[in-house]
């Protein structure tokens, strides 16, 4: 068993991208997220990969965008109003199908908001934040050891489904520190070679091309088809979620991140009392946890969504279950962080 | 009879989309002229903009990438750091580099990247339908400067060469045109120098093209040319700044 | 046993190290724990703190509002932690630089000249470790051992020469703290 250390979440999943094989960083300081590019300013000369200070946030999504074009694995990082500036260059990724993974510590908002943690942009991750008809694969780690298994599949996936992929954090898990055990296991390195359609110059081969731009008649509906089933794909393999006393729950409580975490101990609490409460924690946010979520709505009475926002993964609860059961709604914004307290008394308003 | 003209192998067999008397094909002829002759076609990366020349890639017979709409300089810093072997280079017009990246020129400039740029710079923008861009002349008339090009509410014609000069991580920068057969020769040499400059690892190199945009100028071909040997090169004055 | 712990003080007597110190060796002496610092333009200037939570099951959340045992180095912090308190907490006063006295009653307060100590050790700086000695002998968290154990850890490898006068430090602190009566219900 590998030793445990402790550290903070931020420089947790800076290392998890380097065991990774993560060999290009481009950032934009912005708190509270500072922790993982000065880690990667340490950490990326040290195993041959390169770091950079881009001018913007902008500039740092699209050196990402070459650098994966080139066939390194690539991340940037960022905050809420930082994230907001990188939604183009996501989209492009997405268009031109580039792998590129994007960390999200939240943060308050809107505009400059505050620095506290908060879980306030899952529409914008989860439902495109970008222009036009795509998606990104969206994992919520709830704990640092959860930061590092889901960083290293991050990388996995963007390069299996050649797409973007968000790690979406908060303030809370970037900045906390706590024991967790960063594998031991040899590092593993991207392989370019077996990226087909990467540019490295054309020696012994036809040029290749990489856009997003397709002007003839008809060839971009073409292509959007042809992402779509991609994403079914995604949403037929991919889905990730927790489930907590699923068969036998009057109320499920449903949180994801941070939040899942407090509702965890209240469940548990709760469940102590003799009090019929579940827990689902959906891990992947795109692709969302639908089916899990329609089979539960079948044996419980009503679900509490527990939000650091005014009300956002609620609707993607509402939806997978067609609206066949109560859903109540608990949120805290702006920095608010909910306490097991708190829950535990709006499962009680709802008892 | 020897044939003593043909086709650069970097040049795709296809005729352009470009209109009549316009600029970018015969720039983009003498970037490929240039990576035949220094035999790098095969570790050659070219970006291409957001703009008339979007498409480059249709005509290039190397590898490309598109780059959204000012981030040539962001992507190709991307590319050289990933895979310092490969010779990346931006191509961008004057909305591109001047206006909308003028962020991304300005720092990949002053990193001092090793890579190459060639900005063609027509004072207007063509793609979106003859606007005005940041090097549009002063009274200059174009489809948002109706009444001609107003410094008091648009501002100056932005001098990138200048601007960069200053830089210390600039290695090359000149202004070249292609108004005539003696300045596209010297244009071809400059463009060159740029390309070998990267080869050598010498750093930033930037080209500025002054070209002629016949359709949004409103000129016919032959008199566009004479407006660049005119009145452009006036405001835009040829030579090496750096 | 769960403890909601939040060190207070001036940026640069040591904060951050304090509460990293005490999280390593609870980490190594197998409890769960959390550390959070309070970040951001609110560190500079005025009081900085940092939030720790230990427990001997899984931990919620490292965000500590009604803290069980505060650790204050100065005076904003005295003002601004005492009233957040849950009753039949611990406060542990820096007493050489906090010259106000604490206002609830409901709370076990021990006082300790932790500046004036640290001084008399030859280093201000110090005062830190002395503190967390002084909270190891008033509640009985962790054996007093592991926070030596764990200066290592924390304190950056050119600063290791410091490594003796810390320990020194919180050897102080925990003979001071074990001296002072303490009502057995906090034990």
């Amino acid at each position: 068993m590998a030793k445990k250390v402790l550290m903070c979440g931020n420089e947790v999943l800076a290392e998890a991208a380097i065991m990774a094989g993560c060999r290009f960083y481009a950032g934009y300081p912005i708190t509270p997220q500072n922790e993982l590019p000065a880690y990667m300013s340490r950490r990326m000369p040290e195993v041959g990969g390169v770091f950079i200070q881009s001018e913007s946030e902008i500039s740092a999504i699209n050196m990402v965008f070459g650098a994966s074009l080139r066939g390194t694995r690539a991340m940037t990082s960022s905050s809420s109003p930082g994230i907001s500036l990188k939604q183009e260059g996501i989209s492009y990724l997405a268009g031109c199908e580039l792998p590129g993974v994007i960390v999200n510590v939240m943060r308050g908002g809107p505009g400059l908001g505050n620095i506290a943690p908060s879980q306030s942009d899952y529409f914008q991750a989860t439902k495109g934040g970008g222009h036009g008809d795509y998606h990104q694969i969206v994992l919520a780690p709830a704990s640092l050891q959860e930061i590092v298994e889901l960083t290293m599949l991050s990388f996995d996936l963007a390069d299996k489904y050649r797409t973007p992929v968000m790690i979406l954090g908060d303030g809370i898990l970037g900045q906390m520190m706590e024991p967790v055990e960063l594998e031991d296991s040899v590092e593993r390195t991207a392989d370019s070679e077996k990226k087909s359609w990467i540019l490295d110059g054309c020696k012994g081969r036809e040029p290749r091309k990489i856009r997003s731009l397709l002007l003839e008649d008809g060839s971009l509906e073409t292509f959007n088809r042809k992402l779509q089933k991609k994403y079914t794909e995604i949403k037929d393999k991919e889905v990730r979620c927790e489930i907590l006393y699923g068969d036998d729950s009057d109320i499920m409580v449903v949180a994801y991140g941070t939040t899942s975490r407090i509702s965890r101990n209240a469940v548990e609490k709760l469940r102590s009392k003799g009090k019929k409460i579940g827990l689902v924690r959906p891990i992947s946010l795109w692709p969302f946890p639908e089916k899990e979520l329609r089979r539960i709505a079948e044996k419980v009475k009503s679900f509490l969504v527990v939000e650091m926002s005014c009300g956002q993964m609620i609707e993607d609860v509402r939806l997978s279950i067609d609206c066949k059961k109560p859903v109540h709604f608990y949120g805290r914004s702006g920095g608010g962080v909910p306490t097991e307290d708190e829950i535990i008394k709006e499962v009680e308003k709802i008892v | 009879m020897s044939k003593i003209l043909s086709k650069p192998k970097s040049m795709k067999d296809s005729s352009t989309h470009y209109c009549a008397g316009c600029g970018h094909g015969i720039v983009h002829r003498l970037i490929c002229e240039i990576i035949d002759e220094l035999g790098i076609r095969e570790e050659t990366i070219g970006i291409a903009p957001v703009g008339c020349a979007v498409i480059a890639y249709d005509y290039w017979n190397f590898d490309v990438t598109e780059a959204a709409h000012g981030r040539v300089p962001a992507v190709a810093t991307g590319i050289k750091r990933v895979a310092p072997e490969n010779i990346v280079f931006g191509y961008q017009g004057d909305g591109d580099l001047a206006a909308i990246g003028t962020a991304e020129i300005v720092h990949a400039a002053n990193r001092g990247e090793n890579i190459t740029i060639i900005f063609v710079n027509n004072a207007v923008y063509g793609m979106t339908g003859g606007q005005m861009a940041p090097t549009t002349m002063l009274k200059q008339k174009t489809a948002t400067t109706p009444l001609g090009r107003d410094q008091k509410t648009h501002g100056f014609p932005l001098k990138v060469c200048e601007l960069l000069s200053v830089l210390p991580g600039v290695s090359y920068a000149e202004r070249v045109s292609i108004h005539s057969p003696q300045n596209i020769i010297k244009a071809k040499k400059a463009i060159k120098r740029a390309f070998q400059n990267q080869i050598d690892g010498v750093g930033f190199s930037i080209v500025e093209v002054l070209s002629q945009c016949p359709t949004y100028i409103g000129l016919s071909p032959e008199d566009s040319v004479k407006w660049v040997a005119e009145t452009m090169i006036k405001e835009y004055p040829l030579g090496v700044f750096r | 046993m769960k403890e909601e712990i939040i060190f207070a003080g001036f940026g640069g007597q040591g904060i951050m190290l304090m509460g990293k110190a005490f999280s390593y060796a609870a980490m190594n002496e197998g409890k769960n724990v959390t550390w959070m610092p309070s970040y951001g333009a609110e560190v500079r200037g005025g009081t900085a703190h940092s939030m720790v939570v230990i427990s001997d099951s899984p931990i919620a959340s490292p965000v500590v509002r009604e803290p069980s045992i505060c650790i204050v180095m100065n005076k904003p912090s005295l003002q601004k932690f005492e009233p957040k308190m849950k009753p039949m907490g611990t406060l542990i006063i820096n007493k050489s630089l906090v010259e106000v006295k604490a206002k609830r009653d409901d709370i076990d307060v021990l006082e300790i000249p932790a500046t004036d100590m640290a001084l008399k050790l030859g280093n201000p700086r110090v005062s830190n470790m002395i503190m967390l000695g002084a909270l190891l002998a008033r509640k009985d968290l962790l054996p007093i051992g592991s926070l030596s154990h764990s200066l290592k850890d924390v304190i950056p490898g050119h600063h290791h020469n410091m490594i003796a006068i810390n320990e020194k430090a919180i050897m102080e602190g925990y003979k001071y703290g074990s001296r002072q009566i303490c009502p057995k219900s906090n034990r």
